[in-house]
């Protein structure tokens, strides 16, 4: 991480040459999220709209998003509270999705139901 | 005894004080946490945009045969079909080509950071060059592509009005709210952008004039790598579920 060599009267700071295996993890990372990128473009023309088409492009973005904040924003490597004090938060996320498309189904139907008696 | 105290707040009392618990300095902490609760107001426009979208009857015809329409959502790949310097229809083409344009931002990003560990001042001047150019690349595309989108294109009659493109008011393209928060949704992540960007300049500024070779380290170059990944995670979703989906 950090190389202070403050306990020096002049401080020096030494650059390290460049780590391979790093800088290879990095472009390996940034290679599969264009990949996946690429596969949800096949998929948006190849396939027929409808719930595998959508749940495939669902399941692609957790894969992308995954990447990114393991890898990028590097949490695989911290300590596991600071990896669950992100994590847990976002897992209630899931519940408000459910939430809010269920009731938007019932405010369609309900739409529906006074466009019918009106006309 | 004072052995015994010393040994126990070393090992086990964790959270007593005196030392990082999360092995991550309080700066970095702190972004986590504030990420986190941007993560939220976005998962409430997102979700709210999928609230309104099953909230309105779904177009249930073939792809090709699709026109716009007050009576169904739009299909997003039969809205955003332009890339510049050609009429030819190109369906999410140009929001791809952003996407891979922020990815690479996150990708010098994380080549900044690598390089800072390392002290090596003139990679992380490189680095954040290239992300802020990146970044700038990003909002311009998405500059032109809302001047599109606020145009118009082949226009909708409603109400016996033939209306082209959208505001907050109306809307070529289908009902009002699908308009509605393609400004607010795609808005505040170009907002994001932008402060992102402008954060990002700070930082080479400050890598330039030797502040963080003065400090020691170079953990600020961290903190705004972890807000522009952010930025890009939020984009991928964006592009998911606003263009894809």
């Amino acid at each position: 991480m950090a190389h202070a060599h403050d306990h020096e009267e002049h401080v020096v700071h030494h650059v390290h040459p460049p780590d391979a295996a790093k800088i290879r993890k990095i472009w390996l990372t940034a290679g599969i999220l264009a990949f996946v990128t690429a596969i949800e473009f096949l998929m948006a023309f190849t396939m027929d709209r409808g719930v595998l088409l959508i749940t495939g492009f669902v399941l692609l973005t957790f894969v992308k998003s995954f990447y990114i904040v393991a890898e990028f924003m590097h949490l695989k490597y911290e300590v596991k509270s600071l990896i669950w004090s992100i994590v847990l938060p976002v897992i209630f996320i899931v519940w408000l999705v459910v939430a809010l498309l269920i009731e938007g189904d019932a405010i369609l139907t309900l739409r529906n139901i006074w466009m019918w008696y009106f006309n | 005894m004072a052995t015994t105290g010393v040994i126990d707040s070393n090992d086990k009392n964790l959270w007593g004080g005196g030392v990082e618990p999360m092995k991550a300095s309080y700066g970095k902490l702190m972004m986590w946490f504030f990420l986190l609760s941007d993560a939220l107001t976005f998962s409430g426009l997102l979700v709210s945009y999928g609230l309104s979208r099953f909230a309105h009857r779904a177009y249930t015809g073939s792809v090709e045969d699709f026109v716009f329409s007050q009576e169904y959502w739009p299909i997003p790949e039969k809205v955003f079909t332009h890339i510049p310097f050609t009429h030819a229809p190109a369906p999410l083409v140009f929001v791809g080509i952003m996407t891979f344009i922020l990815i690479m931002s996150s990708v010098t990003m994380v080549l900044a950071v690598e390089a800072g560990h390392r002290m090596d001042k003139k990679g992380v001047q490189k680095w954040m060059l290239w992300t802020i150019l990146g970044g700038i690349t990003f909002l311009g595309c998405q500059a032109w592509e809302w001047t599109i989108f606020i145009q118009g294109d082949k226009g909708t009659i409603i109400d016996g009005v033939k209306v082209f493109g959208a505001n907050m008011s109306v809307n070529e393209y289908g009902p009002q709210l699908f308009a509605n928060f393609f400004f607010f949704i795609t808005g505040f992540h170009g907002t994001h952008v932008l402060s992102g960007i402008i954060i990002n300049i700070i930082v080479f500024y400050n890598t330039s004039i030797g502040v963080y070779e003065k400090v020691g380290h170079y953990e600020m170059v961290e903190k705004v790598g972890l807000y522009w990944h952010f930025v890009d995670l939020v984009w991928v979703f964006v592009f998911t579920f606003f263009y894809l989906v």
